[in-house]
């Protein structure tokens, strides 16, 4: 496959950037898109220029680390999956491809392609968890939790902290991702104790980083890669309210 | 000079750790938050200890080179994590556990430590419940297990195919509590360069910032490297693009020896390689043998058919297909350990049974389970595994077989550590993957999770109060003191060195190549004679490496290219070290199989009497490597020929 690729560069936070045009020929099209760019940096480094910065670890899907808005989507035009997954198939011979990082406020491009998400590890910090310590837990069948309620909590739990959903959103909104922390806990027994005072701080922060507010688009629940479902907003919703309340 | 003294304590080994506990040194609760400890990895084991020690009151400093912590390699893992809570009432106990996991090993591991891991395993399911994890459950609402390679029983735990994720999301939470509680302060996107030492003892680090380029320098009393396997040293690997052998590669040019570093675990199902271009390669969880059955075609024909695109693999028929894991082995079937079920794949194509475009590749068959269970139930275990490899492959596995090709995955071999996880540097601890300790030759599934986590919530947080009780008359270490200086200018010029090289060559070119000799040499199969043309070839790729490499980019600035020489450089004498030791390793054991060894019937063939020992390399310099022997004694455990037929 022969294309054409417009990345932007930009060189620091502070710099300005501009999409920078290059062609590429001769990819297969069984090739995942992250290492079709590895081929452009190969070449770039070949002509003493400089290669794209972009994030990336584990190339399964899995990490949360690669990222990129590729021809306007969030992990590019395939469903349900994070870019290392995509596939040069899913593009036809001849495209042009568009490349941007995420674009939203809270996630400030640091180079290239690569943005800064520490705002999520923030989010979490403030209750993303349940307060226990090493050490002294209860044996584990001695808490039962209905299949159902396992299930559930899962669902919410496969989030990988990609970011998506704050890219997707016109609002930079981050309810899709606090909500699916919010619910994995609020869906266990272990998780109830605590529940009033997460949500509040996880919201309070997620207000204060500034991220915006949810409009209901669910554009983030469409280009979720892990298929995390809006159903966690509306559960957070209601935690939110009876935590307010009580 | 360091010396191999495993420190286990006395008694039956039963008792050993409940002896430990009770006579080791504590720190006073006052004193502990004057004891600065650091972290690297923020791994299942990194991160549990930086957690564990934090609650203690410890200040802790922890480092991972991704964005978020949440991102470490654990991330990745699919299947499980063993424990032996025995629900399934099936005869699991702390023994069973034990001798499964010596004998998995192919007794090339440590009886102590491996029984204290065994009796921890049970405490980490009660606390990464505790945690929230949502494990799988039964409809009563009870936990539910699953088998895996090497066992007789039920003893996995596991969260769909994302097990490692919950795990380590479950350890993500308990350290970000950490952080908001000051205990613990986290340092992402900062790569270790090096230890520093002051007086024999591990004083700290030397951290580069990778957004700024900026070398930092940091103090510890004590330094825990959690920095995972080096499984890349064979550039395509199941590993994480970033995963690397640097931390304990300069924690070892610094006097850590380095233990058992050949062996490698090779994971017998994982999706076969497709093209020159490729960057890594993609595990299918091996709980999928479970449900699934792996075959080639009984008729070389057949075999060849499908290589050349005529014939498909439905076509051939029940009596033409060779399930020959079920062949070789009826009483594992295709449960058998992976060290074995990646041989006999290899062995069959090899012959040339094998399918794929390269033939290089074996059936993992779900037809039957699908008429058994249904399909719904098929996806309920492995769905997410089902669509990653038809993202990845284009054929859906719910109508043809899946195709595997064994590939490196996990590093048994690593930092040596003593029964405290305590290196042959004092004050320097290794957890995790990074160390040796548990899995002699080979490692059971399930196992690396459970070991991680023993080490980082149950054993650290113990140990390192042994070694940190006479700590406290030990103020901060200011980080202008020489050493710190030193050391930072060391890295500053070896990145100088590299950048300034200005060849013609990229880094990936050289990592590529570094593998090829990798996983021909030092691979599933291993021979004195391509031993030795791996140490030369190897040699002679550095040298050129380190004349023609191609580094764009600046030192103070973002520079993906400098990260990845930095850690090639150092995989381009690790890689020679393996060979060293694979060479030395005259027999077969685990996964580690020396073609000139093995029984009639092509089994390996161990030589108990000769290298019943941990082979622990000692630095001299480049290339320069002593092997020091640290016997194994089995007092519990009758050593057998490991049997699985
Ligand atoms: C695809 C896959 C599936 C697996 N499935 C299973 C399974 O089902 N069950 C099982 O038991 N095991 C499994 N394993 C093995 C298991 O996941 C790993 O052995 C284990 O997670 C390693 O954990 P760790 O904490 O030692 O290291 P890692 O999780 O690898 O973490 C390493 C950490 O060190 C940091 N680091 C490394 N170098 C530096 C440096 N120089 N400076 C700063 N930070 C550094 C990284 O940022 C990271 O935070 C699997 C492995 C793979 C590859
Ligand atoms: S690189 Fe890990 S999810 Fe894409």
């Amino acid at each position: 496959m022969n294309l054409t690729l417009k990345i932007w560069r930009q060189p620091h936070t502070r710099a300005k950037g501009k999409f920078i045009t290059y062609r590429l020929d001769d990819i297969s099209p069984n090739c995942s898109f992250l290492e079709m760019l590895d081929i452009l940096n190969e070449q770039l480094i070949g002509n003493d220029e400089e290669p794209v910065a972009f994030d990336h670890d584990c190339r399964e899907g899995i990490c949360g680390m690669c990222s990129l808005y590729i021809n306007g989507r969030p992990h590019g035009p395939d469903d349900a999956i994070t870019t290392c997954q995509l596939h040069m198939r899913k593009f036809r011979d001849g495209a042009t491809i568009v490349i941007e990082p995420w674009r939203a406020k809270p996630f400030p491009v640091i180079k290239d392609l690569i943005v800064d998400r520490t705002a999520f590890d923030r989010i979490i910090q403030e209750g993303g968890y349940i307060s226990v310590h090493t050490g002294g837990a209860p044996d584990a069948n001695s808490i039962l939790i209905s299949k159902e309620h396992a299930d559930l909590s899962m669902d919410a739990a496969a989030c990988i902290g990609c970011g998506a959903c704050v890219a997707a959103c016109k609002n930079a909104s981050a309810m899709l991702f606090v909500s699916a922390k919010v619910s994995q806990f609020a869906l266990l027994p272990q998780g109830k104790v605590e529940a009033n005072d997460r949500v509040k701080k996880m919201v309070a922060m997620m207000d204060e980083l500034g991220f915006g507010n949810c409009t209901n688009t669910y554009a983030c629940e469409a280009e979720c890669p892990k298929l995390i479902s809006r159903s966690n907003i509306a559960r957070m919703n209601r935690e939110f309210i009876c935590a307010k309340v009580s | 000079m360091a010396e191999l003294n495993s420190k286990i304590p006395q008694g039956p080994v039963a008792a050993k750790w409940t002896h430990y506990k009770a006579h080791q040194n504590l720190v006073n609760p006052a004193n502990k938050r004057k004891l600065d400890v650091i972290v690297v990895g923020t791994g299942l084991a990194g991160a549990s200890a930086a957690a564990s020690l934090g609650e203690l009151g410890f200040k802790v400093k922890i480092f991972c080179y991704q964005d978020s912590p949440r991102r470490a390699h654990s991330i990745a893992a699919q299947g499980g994590i063993n424990a032996s809570k025995n629900y399934p009432n099936d005869g699991d106990s702390t023994y069973r556990l034990f001798y499964d996991t010596i004998k998995g090993g192919d007794y090339r591991s440590r009886e102590a430590n491996v029984y204290r891991l065994a009796e921890v395993s049970g405490s980490i399911i009660d606390q990464c419940v505790a945690q929230g994890v949502p494990f799988a459950r039964e409809y009563g609402g009870m936990l539910d297990n699953r088998s895996f390679g090497g066992a007789l029983v039920s003893r996995t735990f596991y969260a769909r195919g994302q097990t490692g994720q919950q795990l380590l999301l479950g350890a993500y939470s308990a350290l970000s509590r950490q952080i908001k509680l000051g205990t613990v302060e986290m340092f992402n996107r900062h790569e270790m360069m090096d230890v520093v030492l002051i007086d024999g003892r591990a004083r700290g680090i030397i951290a580069r910032n990778l957004i700024t380029g900026e070398l930092e320098r940091h103090f510890g009393h004590a330094v825990i490297i959690a920095s995972g396997g080096y499984g890349n040293v064979f550039y395509l690997s199941t590993n994480a693009m970033g995963s690397n052998g640097s931390a304990a590669w300069q924690i070892f040019r610094k006097g850590a020896w380095f233990a058992n570093p050949s062996f490698t675990q090779i994971h017998p199902t994982c999706i076969p390689v497709h093209g020159d271009y490729q960057s890594k390669l993609t595990l299918m969880s091996e709980s999928l043998r479970n449900d699934g059955r792996i075959w080639v075609p009984k008729n070389k024909e057949d075999a060849e058919k499908i290589r050349q695109g005529t014939l498909k693999a439905n076509d051939i028929k029940e009596e033409d297909r060779d399930y020959f894991l079920e062949r070789r082995y009826p009483a594992f079937g295709n449960l058998v350990p992976r060290d074995v079920a990646s041989r006999a794949a290899k062995e069959r194509c090899d012959a040339g049974y094998g399918v794929g475009d390269t033939g290089l590749a074996v059936y993992l068959d779900f037809a039957d389970a699908l008429k058994r269970l249904g399909k719904p139930v098929i996806e309920e275990r492995y769905g997410n595994l089902f669509q990653m490899y038809e993202k990845i492959v284009d054929e859906d596995p719910y109508l043809n077989p899946m195709m595997i090709y064994p590939a490196v995955h996990y590093t048994m071999g690593g930092t040596w550590v003593d029964y405290e996880l305590m290196s042959t540097v004092q004050g320097l601890f290794v957890a995790g993957e990074a160390n040796f300790s548990d899995h002699g030759a080979n490692r059971l599934g399930a196992s690396a999770l459970m070991q991680g986590l023993a080490d980082g919530y149950f054993v650290l947080p113990y140990t390192i109060q042994n070694y940190l009780a006479d700590q406290i008359k030990v103020a901060r270490i200011s980080t202008d003191k020489e050493e710190f200086v030193q050391t930072e200018k060391a890295v500053r010029e070896r990145l100088e060195k590299l950048l300034a090289i200005n060849g013609t060559k990229s880094v990936d070119h050289f990592h590529k190549a570094l593998g090829k000799i990798m996983w021909e040499y030092v691979g599933m199969g291993r021979n004195a004679e391509g031993l030795q043309k791996a140490i030369k070839e190897i040699r002679e790729l550095r040298a050129e490496f380190w004349k023609d490499v191609k580094i764009p980019g600046k030192l103070d600035d973002l520079n993906i290219e400098l990260e990845k020489a930095n850690r090639v450089a150092d995989f381009l004498e690790l890689g020679e070290l393996m060979a060293m030791d694979a060479l030395e390793r005259n027999e077969s054991c685990g996964g580690h199989c020396r073609e000139e060894y093995h029984t009639e019937d092509g089994e390996c063939l161990r030589n108990d009497k000769d290298f019943m020992y941990v082979a622990a390399w000692e630095y001299k310099g480049p290339g320069e490597y002593v092997m020091h022997k640290e016997p194994l004694e089995y007092e519990e455990i009758e050593v057998k020929q490991r049997v699985y037929k």
